[in-house]
């Protein structure tokens, strides 16, 4: 699994960073390097290319996983050349920018952005296998999410759009339908098909969405 | 006599697409209504047909049930939550509409606003289910209504699906869409008469009154555009190749249209032709079809 990033057009983050002459730069070692959107190399290219538009890089770090609340550590280290920036640019998914934001007084900003919870489908793709609705029907669906991987999120059956087993909405992707009912076909089980859906209680996104840990 | 009654007494109808344009200007529908009366028995009016952004169809609706022909009000999932969708049910049936058009709706990416945010709270089989329930007077979710519609409604089916995957997950998809309710059911463009045969017997069981798309082909890039783009949609070549050689390509195109209706009579219920921009041509086309 994979937080899925993409950097930014420069353009884009010199103008979120347009008042800040000193600039503090944090990449992530998970997702973000992986990926090669936020990790050691990145982060270096994007301080050439800040330096190249006549910023001052106070300083820079990868910090492992810059969503973990151990980010306020790899903060305290580094107090002196983050106090003398203006201004925090983070390479990680939202969720390390906020950590970031969370333990600092720097305005933090983001320098990619996030796409989607990924997962490693044909070699070189990452799918988008779940949105997290909070309430997984996928034992309906021959564990194939038609709410995430079809185009409409349909519950009900295909439908009629498929060409040639792809989307005809979104050509790049497989019908999920198809692939549901392939499977299906596979295990024997094509009667789960006729079974009635319900429709979805989308109370359960209700955002934001919070939970309270119980102690062991 | 009204769609529904026609249709439940077994007889042979006949209905049309309507396509609301963007804009206030109604002049073209009013002309369109006139023109079809007495001829068909309903118009169908689209929902933001392939998500381009058009007058409403339930206020289209009624503007052709107030001209005297009665309207289909197709209703898509992509622009409305359960709430608007429940809400404009009860609004048309107050404005006197009774057939209701069960859709799911294109994707908005693909017409004029692609940045819009897609809805589909329901989709189709699940409005099906929320139109009957209406009907029964209780709303979604469970409430009481004070006076309760009665719709007629129906649903679409592609039976031109290009894999035994797609075409058996239609035929489900319909099953289910009678289930839920679906009283008639529309079809995608039919261009070959055999193979919508062989499907009308996979389906007979639904006991449910078919009407068969038809599509007028006004020139052969039209056809092969459709064939290229639109899933389900297979135009034979012979007929590609009488396009292109045809020297009044207009009358060409209503006589391969108005023979696919004689074909297709003998097997369902009704037609069901898309005119698309040649609303005005649909007199001729029954009139060629001897219809």
């Amino acid at each position: 699994m994979l937080m899925v990033t993409e950097q930014k057009p420069l353009a884009e983050v010199s103008q979120l960073i347009d008042k800040c002459h000193k600039v503090y730069l944090i990449g992530c070692g998970t997702c973000a390097t992986t990926l090669h959107t936020g990790g050691k190399s990145e982060v270096i290219e994007m301080k050439r290319q800040l330096e190249d538009a006549a910023k001052e890089i106070t300083g820079w770090m990868v910090i492992p996983t810059t969503c973990d609340t151990l980010t306020r550590e790899a903060l305290a280290e580094n107090t002196a050349a983050i106090e003398a920036a203006d201004c925090i640019l983070v390479m990680s998914c939202a969720l390390g920018v906020q950590m970031v934001a969370r333990f600092s007084d720097k305005p933090v900003y983001p320098a990619l952005n996030t796409l989607f919870l990924g997962m490693e489908g044909n070699p070189g793709f990452l799918n988008e296998a779940c949105i997290q609705c909070g309430e997984c029907v996928i034992g309906q669906y021959a564990a194939i999410c038609p709410v995430t991987t079809c185009a409409k999120g349909l519950l009900t059956g295909a439908c009629g759009g498929a060409r040639g087993g792809k989307c005809e909405q979104q050509p790049e992707h497989d019908c999920a339908w198809i692939l549901i009912y392939e499977r299906l076909k596979k295990l024997g089980m094509l009667d789960k098909l006729k079974e009635a859906a319900s429709p979805k209680d989308y109370s359960k996104m209700k955002r934001p969405r919070q939970l309270e840990l119980t102690p062991l | 006599m009204s769609l529904q009654s026609s249709l439940e007494s077994g007889k042979f109808v006949i209905t049309a697409e309507v396509a609301p344009l963007k804009g206030t200007d109604t002049t073209e529908i009013i002309e369109v209504a006139e023109l079809l009366q007495g001829r068909i028995t309903a118009a169908n009016v689209t929902d933001q047909q392939s998500s381009v952004m058009r007058l409403g169809s339930l206020v289209v609706s009624y503007l052709l049930k107030e001209k005297g022909l009665e309207p289909v009000f197709q209703m898509t999932c992509r622009d409305r939550n359960r709430i608007a969708l429940q809400s404009d049910l009860l609004s048309a049936s107050v404005l006197g509409i009774k057939n209701v058009l069960a859709l799911t709706g294109d994707v908005a990416s693909l017409g004029d606003h692609p940045q819009a945010k897609p809805v589909f709270d329901l989709d189709s089989v699940l409005l099906l289910q929320v139109i009957r329930r209406l009907n029964e007077g209780y709303d979604m979710a469970g409430n009481e209504l004070k006076g309760k519609p009665s719709f007629f409604p129906g649903a679409v089916v592609n039976p031109g699906a290009d894999t035994e995957a797609a075409l058996e997950l239609q035929i489900i998809k319909m099953e289910k869409k009678v289930a839920a309710g679906a009283r008639f059911i529309q079809t995608q463009a039919i261009y070959d008469a055999d193979s919508f045969a062989k499907f009308m017997k996979r389906v007979e069981g639904f006991k449910v009154p078919v009407l068969a798309g038809v599509i007028p082909l006004k020139s052969a890039g039209m056809a092969r555009f459709m064939n290229k783009n639109v899933a389900g949609i297979l135009v034979p070549e012979h007929l590609i190749k009488k396009m292109n050689e045809a020297e009044n390509k207009t009358e060409t195109g209503i006589q391969i249209a108005a023979d696919l209706m004689k074909e297709l009579k003998d097997i369902c219920q009704g037609i069901h032709i898309m005119a698309i921009g040649w609303e005005k041509k649909v007199p001729q086309i029954l009139d060629a079809a001897g219809l």
